[in-house]
C-alpha cells in the first residue's frame, strides 16, 4: 500500500451518503435536461446540490444524450441515458424552486429525493385543446406580424390548429419525432393548398409561413448557437444537428404537400 | 392614425403570439404574462429598426439584448429561472419562417435562394444568441461589483470589531 488507498478507507462510512448524493443530483439533472434547461444550467444546478450537502469536487459532464456525474476522492460515478427530450418550463421551474430551498438547507435529501420523484412523474401540462388553440392563434398572430393580408387569418389559424394537433396525435401514434413533424407539415401544406383553390386563402407563401412556426426549430437554432459560444461545443453541434433534421422534416412536407398543385 | 393602426396590431398579435407559444412550451401562468411583455417590447423595438434602418442584423442584436436584460431583471424579481422569460421573448424574433424557406428552397432545387436563406438563419440566430450571452456578461460584472462593495463593507465592519484577522 502506498497510501493511496487510505484516503477512501477513512471516509468509509460516508460513502453510502456520497452515493446518495450522486443519484438525487444525477435525478435532477435528468429532469432538467429532458425538459429543455440549458446545458451550463443543468451542470451549474447538480454542483450546486451537491455543494450544498457538503459534497464538493463534483464534476458533471452533460451532453443532450447523456449525463456523466462524478465526485472526486470517492468511487462515485453515476452516467444516465436521455433518450427523450421535449420542452416543458413549468418542470423546469420546480426543480429550479426546489434547488434554491436546498441551497438555503430548508431540505432533506431524503425528502430532496421524493420531491424530485413526484416532479419526475407528474403529468401536469396544459391540455391538448388549449394547446392546439394556442398553435392555432400563434399562427394568426405571425401571418399578421410578417405583414401578411387580413383576409388570410381564417386559413392560417385553421392550418396551425391542425398542424399542432396531428404533431400530438401522430406523436402519440409513433414516438418517432422526424415522423410527426413530416406528417403534420403535409397537413398544413393540405389545408393552405385548399383553401387557395377554394378562394377563402390569398398568399399562399405567407399562410404556410405562418402555420408552420409552431414546429420549425427557431429557438432550437438559437440555443444550440448559444451553447456553442457558451463553449458547451459537443452538446451546441448535436442539438444544431437535431433542429437541421426537423427543419428538413417541415419543409419535405410541405413540399410533397405542394406537389398536387 | 395609420402609424398608431400599425403599432397597435403589431403589439397585441406579438404579445398573444408570444404567450401562445409559451403555452406550448408549458411555462406557469404567471411568467407567461410577463414572457408576453418582453416577447411584446423586443417585437417593437425589432420592427421599428428594421423599418428604418434595414439591417436585420442589428435590429435582432438590440432586442435581444433588451430581451435578456428584462428576463434578468423578472428572473431576478420573480425568482423564477431565466430561460421561462428569455425562451418566450425570442420567440417572435427567431428565424422559424427562414429556417422553413431554406429547407424548401433545397428541395425544390433552388440552391442558390436556400443558401442565401441559410447563411441569414446562421447569422440572425447567432445575433440572437450574442445579444443574450452579452448581457448576462454584463450582469455577471454588476454581479461582481456589488461582491466586493459587499466584502468590503463587512470587513471595515468586522475590523472595527476586532474580528478582521481572527481567521
Amino acid at each position: 500500500m502506498n497510501g493511496f488507498l487510505e484516503k477512501f478507507q477513512k471516509k468509509d462510512g460516508t460513502e453510502g451518503f456520497v452515493h446518495e448524493v450522486a443519484a438525487v443530483c444525477v435525478l435532477a439533472g435528468k429532469i432538467l435536461l429532458q425538459n429543455g434547461a440549458e446545458t451550463f444550467r443543468v451542470e451549474d444546478t447538480m454542483n450546486r446540490i451537491a455543494n450544498s450537502y457538503a459534497v464538493h469536487d463534483a464534476q458533471s459532464f452533460v451532453t443532450p444524450t447523456g449525463i456523466i456525474f462524478s465526485i472526486e476522492n470517492h468511487d462515485v460515478t453515476q452516467l444516465i441515458r436521455i433518450s427523450e427530450r421535449g420542452t416543458n418550463l413549468r418542470k423546469v421551474t420546480q426543480v429550479n424552486t426546489l434547488s434554491r430551498k436546498v441551497a438555503q438547507g430548508e431540505v432533506n435529501l431524503t425528502e430532496l429525493q421524493r420531491l424530485l420523484v413526484h416532479i419526475d412523474r407528474s403529468t401536469t401540462a396544459y391540455p391538448d385543446w388549449l394547446q392546439i388553440l394556442a398553435a392555432a392563434i400563434a399562427s394568426s398572430c405571425f401571418l399578421l406580424m410578417f405583414l401578411g393580408k387580413w383576409q388570410d387569418l381564417l386559413p392560417a389559424f385553421i392550418a396551425g390548429g391542425a398542424g399542432q394537433g396531428g404533431m400530438i396525435y401522430f406523436h402519440k401514434l409513433v414516438k418517432v419525432k422526424f415522423f410527426s413533424e413530416f406528417m403534420s407539415s403535409i397537413v398544413i401544406g393540405l389545408i393552405a393548398l385548399a383553401s387557395v383553390k377554394i378562394g377563402i386563402g390569398f398568399e399562399i407563401n405567407k399562410i404556410i409561413i405562418g402555420a408552420v412556426m409552431p414546429l420549425v426549430p427557431g429557438v432550437p437554432i438559437t440555443n444550440a448557437i448559444r451553447d456553442i459560444m457558451a463553449g458547451d461545443l459537443v452538446s451546441g453541434l448535436s442539438k444544431s444537428a437535431e433542429a437541421m433534421l426537423t427543419a428538413f422534416a417541415v419543409g419535405i412536407g410541405v413540399t410533397a404537400a405542394l406537389v398536387l398543385d | 392614425m395609420h402609424l398608431l393602426l400599425v403599432i397597435s396590431v403589431q403589439s397585441i398579435t406579438s404579445y398573444l403570439a408570444t404567450c401562445a407559444f409559451g403555452i406550448i412550451f408549458n411555462i406557469p401562468f404567471k411568467p407567461l404574462l410577463h414572457g408576453g411583455l418582453i416577447g411584446m417590447i423586443a417585437w417593437i423595438i425589432y420592427f421599428f429598426l428594421f423599418q428604418s434602418t434595414g439591417n436585420d442584423f442589428t435590429a435582432t442584436f438590440a432586442a435581444s439584448f433588451i430581451i435578456a436584460i428584462m428576463s434578468q431583471i423578472f428572473a431576478r424579481v420573480c425568482k423564477n429561472p431565466v430561460i421561462l422569460y428569455s425562451v418566450a421573448g425570442i420567440i417572435p424574433l427567431v428565424p422559424g419562417g427562414l429556417t422553413y424557406s431554406v429547407m424548401s428552397g433545397a428541395v425544390g432545387n433552388n440552391y442558390e435562394v436556400a443558401i442565401y436563406f441559410a447563411e441569414k438563419v446562421f447569422v440572425l440566430s447567432g445575433s440572437i444568441a450574442m445579444g443574450l450571452i452579452f448581457s448576462e456578461v454584463l450582469f455577471q460584472i454588476y454581479e461582481k461589483i456589488q461582491f466586493f462593495r459587499h466584502k468590503r463593507r463587512s470587513g471595515v465592519i468586522l475590523a472595527h470589531k476586532g474580528k478582521f484577522f481572527s481567521k
